[in-house]
């Protein structure tokens, strides 16, 4: 039974989750790198950070030194330096490649609009920071490859009306290239990645909490593919630059070079067409589409004892906890801004007032889903629970973007689906059980793969008893279960459901055969 | 899956990662010039002659203006475009006209050129015109050798006899 007539996920979001099953079944679930992207982004930035901060002690910032105080490290002069330049070069090529694949799927899963277009926007300011930083690295080497480039470059920016030309009198011949230019694009690389920095900081301010950094594994793992590779393949310098001579091959780096190919091509004015094309029709894309989602929560002061609960699950910062506005004894409220709100209901999962053993014929909770409110889930759950025969009898607590729980309902099964799983309060499990079913079963998202970032890990500590709301301690564990499944992940999740009736059997019926609805009590929590 | 299993799995697209990494930060190689070629790069910034001549106020003029403000000349600012030419044996490769900078147009004429050519030795013709004319009163014609990846500046430089190849 569905919550609303909100639209299905989108058939590029469904390849997104079946490409990330592959690496389920190498991963698992938690440590799936592709849901971890955003994390390995700034993971391998601070090793690229820290291994620059090591080569710049023994760089040589002038002109005519800088290739050779490179060199020296390569021969070995500078501890570790020829790994550290390894290390430097291959961390932000993969900053690149985890960036890249975590546009690439954040767009597919229609991740830019509404709430999360602040992200968005600084995500591609970043990315563009990124690209700037990386490609003006290349120049303080200062062998060919850095001329070439830094010529490419200056080439692509000259045809700008600003400069129109003069910028290429920097690198005309060596002249123009002494130790005062040079100190100029030292500091841009200084410049340019704090830049990022502050970027890729704005990016994650939307977000509670945000993920910078990836599970312990995985960074375990991505640490020493980086300093194998390292180690496997330093990297080497090109003779020195000399501008009046052009090498017939450069060895280039196409996760950041890949510009210079595409303006040889495309010419300088291409270029620029390419580059101002694609940033500005990612940026149009908030605007430019409309992504569905559930109306925003409303307080509902009256249930609201400012227990900040919903503050501290919201996974986007959409509550806020402000002074009172009643005359209610409670020192603070909730507040709730509709812009950055998911309407992911979490908040209502978090709330105390949202259990369903109240009194009240509705159910009115303190922070509630104007699409899915939780007094008609109480109601629906009611219904459908006393409805039940046969055995075991089983409720599916289901979440609207993980797998669809509808074709699993039968004489024996009921299915109330939620916005988010994270949105099923623990006291709704109990209430299933007190009102007659054997078992209930919480089918959330994939681990990690929560449309609202958190909801699974909330339902798996909620359910555990580590998180408040928890699932009290008398309920019975082995009557309850929590499945993670995808919404591609159909299948999976009936053979979840089959083999939870079976342990359900063996324990043998809970409660009479005639299930009736647990009474309700007079809970203030307003 | 078994754990030895997944653990080798891991390892395998750990590796993938890896020689995706190490191919791609270096490969395949890029050619920045077509096989057999030289680069002709045509850079200069030069201010062309001023549009109008100078003209000498008479005394009334001078009279009539702030002390501080009488100048003997009334030189309007604005330049003309700088116009260059390049030949090479014998068919152009670049005409370019260059205009003044500046919102009052009484700057310094820049231009960019990049001009790739076969190797091997050609007959070069460069000519530049700086005056509101457009008299092309400043060439220099020669012959050079330019061997594959070799990068040839054509520039000007006043101090050094006007158009210099180097």
């Amino acid at each position: 039974m569905t919550t609303s007539a909100l639209p299905a996920p989108g058939p590029a979001a469904l390849a997104v989750e079946r490409a990330d099953a592959l690496l389920d079944a190498a991963f698992g679930q938690r440590l799936n790198p592709m849901r971890h992207l955003g994390a390995l982004g700034f993971f391998f930035f601070w090793i690229c950070c820290a291994s620059g901060i090591w080569i710049y002690v023994g760089f040589d910032t002038s002109a005519l030194g800088a290739r050779e105080s490179l060199a020296a490290m390569d021969r070995g002069d500078w501890p570790l330096g020829a790994f550290a330049r390894a290390l430097h070069r291959y961390s932000a090529d993969a900053v690149v490649a985890v960036t890249a694949l975590h546009l690439v799927r954040e767009l597919a899963r229609r991740h830019y609009a509404a709430f999360r277009r602040f992200a968005w926007l600084t995500g591609l300011f970043a990315l563009a920071l990124m690209l700037l930083a990386g490609i003006n690295g290349y120049w303080l080497a200062w062998d060919q490859l850095a001329q070439w480039s830094l010529t490419a470059t200056i080439e692509w920016f000259d045809v700008l009306p600003v400069f129109d030309g003069s910028l290429a009198r920097n690198v005309i011949d060596g002249g123009q290239v002494n130790d005062r230019f040079f100190s100029l694009l030292t500091f841009l690389h200084i410049g340019l990645p704090l830049g990022m920095l502050a970027a890729m900081w704005a990016h994650v301010q939307r977000v509670s909490p945000a993920r910078t950094s990836p599970p312990r594994d995985l960074a375990w793992g991505s640490a020493a593919m980086l300093a194998a590779l390292s180690l496997a393949r330093p990297i080497s310098l090109m003779p020195a630059a000399d501008l009046a001579f052009l090498p017939s091959r450069i060895p280039l780096d196409w996760f950041f070079l890949f510009p210079h190919p595409v303006m040889a091509w495309l010419g300088p004015d291409g270029l620029w067409t390419v580059v101002a094309a694609f940033f500005a029709l990612l940026a149009a894309l908030p605007w430019a589409t409309r992504v569905p989602r559930a109306p925003a929560a409303r307080v509902n002061l009256d249930n609201c004892n400012g227990c900040a609960r919903c503050f501290a699950d919201c996974p986007y910062d959409a509550v806020v906890m402000v002074p009172r506005t009643d005359s209610r004894h409670h020192p603070r409220q909730a507040e709730v801004d509709p812009l950055l709100c998911a309407g992911c209901g979490v908040c209502t999962g978090a709330c105390p007032s949202s259990t369903p053993f109240r009194r009240d014929e509705v159910l009115a909770t303190g922070i509630d889903m104007p699409s899915a409110a939780i007094g008609e889930l109480r109601a629906r759950l009611e219904a459908r629970t006393v409805a039940l025969e046969g055995g075991p009898r089983i409720v599916v607590f289901g979440c609207r973007w993980g797998a669809a729980t509808d074709a699993l309902e039968s004489r024996s099964t009921a299915a109330i689906e939620f916005l988010c799983a994270a949105m099923a309060p623990p006291s709704f499990v109990e209430y299933a059980l007190r009102a007659g079913a054997d078992g209930v079963l919480v089918a959330a998202c994939r681990e990690g793969d929560c449309e609202f970032r958190t909801g699974d890990a909330i339902v798996a500590a909620r359910v555990a008893g580590e998180r408040r709301p928890a699932l009290r301690p008398s309920v019975p564990r082995e009557r309850v279960r929590l499945a993670h499944a995808g919404r591609s992940d159909h299948a999976a999740l009936r053979r979840e459901l089959d083999d939870f009736r079976a342990a359900l059997s063996r324990l043998g019926p809970r409660a009479a055969d005639h299930p009736s609805l647990p009474k309700r009590q007079e809970i203030r929590h307003g | 899956m078994n754990a030895p299993l997944r653990y080798g799995l891991q390892a395998v697209l750990y590796a993938a990662f890896a020689a995706t990494l190490g191919y791609f930060s270096t490969s395949p190689a890029f050619e920045p010039l077509p096989a057999g070629h030289a680069l002709i790069r045509l850079s200069l910034n030069h201010a062309g002659q001023r549009k109008a001549a100078c003209r000498v106020r008479s005394a009334e003029e001078l009279a009539k203006l702030a002390p501080n403000m009488r100048a003997a000349e009334d030189c309007p600012r604005e330049r003309a475009a700088v116009r260059v030419k390049v030949d090479l044996d014998g068919r152009s490769v670049a005409d370019i006209t260059a205009p003044p900078a500046g919102l009052s147009r009484d700057g310094a004429s820049v231009a960019y050129r990049r001009i790739p050519v076969q190797a091997g030795t050609h007959r070069i013709r460069v000519a530049l015109a700086d005056d509101a004319a457009g008299t092309f009163d400043r060439l220099r014609e020669e012959e050079v050798r330019l061997e594959p990846g070799r990068v040839l500046v054509i520039d000007f430089e006043p101090g050094k006899g006007g158009i210099v190849l180097r």
